[in-house]
């Protein structure tokens, strides 16, 4: 259970980053953060992550409060961040600890087989696309079993067909453990896809807006007509959180009022 | 076959930047043989091949070379060490760095060579003056190449260390080490040059063996043939050297793009 009471973030300029987040993410589910650049998705995703210093609220998982970078939180970034220096295998075993050479074996080949990089054990990480990057970064993630995954637009850089069975993958591999999943997207198509709700954010200072439930059975079909549904429901909320609705002078209630 | 063609191609890369030296060489023999030129000042090939096989064969070759390589090898030490030490303290701890980097930058600009009659003045001129002299040339490069590299460190790689909650000690092993290797080793490698460098200055200010004497004394006799022997002696023991050191590390940075190949 990942737990976001009253976050708040204001940095030393005085800028107001972030304010009153509140959230719960229920054990196993997957929550797709959304919306324009600039509303602090990465900054809130780095506040849970124990990256940085929230000014106000707290973070728990499972009860504990979380203040720096916690075991049982596991984060992938928007780039692939792979050491250069290290085979593809020990990147995806960097999180591993004091295990034997054979466990810490076991689980590096399970995790590649699973994003599907069996073979590129032993290559370096320059010799890989970005796209087999990204899975590496994803396999690294998953290794240690977190609880709570962060996933902050980890595919935004890659075209819509890797994108699309990195989409598989991702889900593959949450299907074994079934750890939390906070992804920040600006890609509806991908929240739709992947989350259980859909959390709309709203900028400056960020906070959070609408949330839309996506009640579909997985795998989901990106030409259904439920899918097409879920996604004109979230572009509508986007919208809203756009041009949040002032309060317009209604000359037909004015009318019924003064009747009265 | 492709390792054929590269073999082949590298074979004639190799044929066509001997030709001008091995041409030039053929035609001044030549010229001296036919009594074109006398040679006195710049002696042919074969006398300054007899030469340095007479150095050679009779052992005065080795203890200079010796000499100097001992000199050239505690030089580097010595100031590779301060130069990894300073660069570390300078780009870990913004209070040194205040106080320390810009005195460094300051000496740095003063030619290295400008010691000498200090160094001569201060130490007299047995080891001490030579080794320190190599020292302040090797350290530079490094100190440069050390802080340098520290401080632009990806910042990205560093917060995935701190994802897996590394301790200082193996954030230092894990990240900051094999990160800063590549420049480390760009400034060690450059430091290793200019202690060759420096090295014949040590020795011009007064030595009784070493290449450098060989110079100081063919200069003093009127032996060009010494001179040159010595010289070709330097450009080997310095390419040696400098071959060594890329073939050991090597494998260190074998995970990087671009490939270390040209010697």
């Amino acid at each position: 259970m990942l737990t976001v009471d009253a976050l708040s973030k204001t940095y030393a300029d005085g800028t107001q980053a972030l304010s009153g987040i509140g959230l719960s993410v229920a054990p196993g589910e997957i929550v797709a953060l959304i919306g324009g650049s600039g509303c602090g998705k990465t900054t809130l995703l780095r506040l849970i992550a124990g990256l940085d210093r929230a000014s106000d609220g707290t973070v728990t998982v499972d009860g504990e409060t979380v203040r720096e970078p916690h075991p049982r939180i596991g984060v992938v970034f928007q780039e692939p961040r792979l050491l250069p220096w290290l085979s593809v295998a020990d990147n995806v075993g960097f999180g591993l600890a004091g295990l034997a050479r054979s466990e810490y074996r076991a689980r590096v080949g399970r995790a590649l087989e699973r994003v599907g990089l069996a073979e590129h054990g032993g290559r370096w990480p320059r010799e890989l696309s970005g796209g087999q990057q990204q899975r590496v970064a994803i396999a690294r993630a998953f290794v240690p079993q977190p609880r709570v995954l962060l996933l902050d637009e980890p595919f935004s850089a890659l075209d819509a067909f890797t994108r699309r069975g990195l989409h598989a993958q991702l889900l593959d591999l949450w299907a074994e453990s079934k750890p939390t999943i906070l992804i920040v997207t600006h890609d509806v198509g991908e929240a739709v896809t992947l989350a259980d709700r859909v959390v709309v954010m709203r900028p400056r200072p960020g906070r959070l807006d609408e949330t839309v439930a996506i009640r579909l059975p997985r795998p989901r079909d990106p030409v259904s007509a439920r899918y097409e549904e879920a996604v004109r429901r979230v572009m509508a909320a986007l919208d809203r959180s756009l041009h949040p609705p002032v309060a317009r002078r209604d000359p037909a209630a004015e009318v019924r009022a003064g009747w009265w | 076959m492709p390792s054929l063609r590269q073999g082949g191609q590298a074979g004639l890369a190799l044929a066509l930047a001997l030709a001008l030296p091995l041409a030039l060489a053929a035609g001044w023999e030549m010229a001296v043989d036919t009594g074109a030129a006398s040679g006195r000042l710049l002696p042919p090939p074969s006398r300054i091949g007899a030469t340095l096989w007479e150095l050679a064969a009779s052992g005065d070759l080795l203890v200079h070379v010796e000499a100097t390589l001992i000199r050239v090898g505690l030089g580097f030490l010595f100031g590779a060490a301060a130069g990894i030490l300073m660069g570390t303290a300078v780009a870990m701890l913004p209070l040194v760095r205040r106080i320390c980097d810009p005195s460094l930058q300051a000496l740095r600009a003063v030619p290295s060579l400008a010691w000498v009659p200090l160094f001569i003045l201060w130490f007299g001129i047995l080891e001490t003056p030579k080794i320190l002299l190599i020292a302040v040339g090797v350290f530079f490069p490094v100190y440069v190449g050390v802080s340098g590299a520290i401080a632009s460190v990806d910042r990205k790689l560093v917060e995935v260390g701190r994802i897996y909650r590394l301790s200082r000690g193996a954030m230092a092993r894990r990240i900051l080490l094999p990160a800063i290797l590549p420049a480390t080793l760009v400034g060690l490698r450059t430091g290793l040059g200019l202690g060759f460098l420096f090295v014949v200055a040590a020795e011009l200010m007064g030595a009784s063996e070493g290449l450098g004497y060989l110079l100081v004394d063919g200069q003093q006799l009127g032996k060009p043939d010494q001179i040159l022997a010595a010289i070709i002696a330097f450009a080997l023991a310095g390419k040696l050297a400098d071959t060594l050191f890329v073939v050991l590390t090597r494998p260190l940075t074998r995970w990087q793009d671009t490939v270390r190949e040209s010697l």
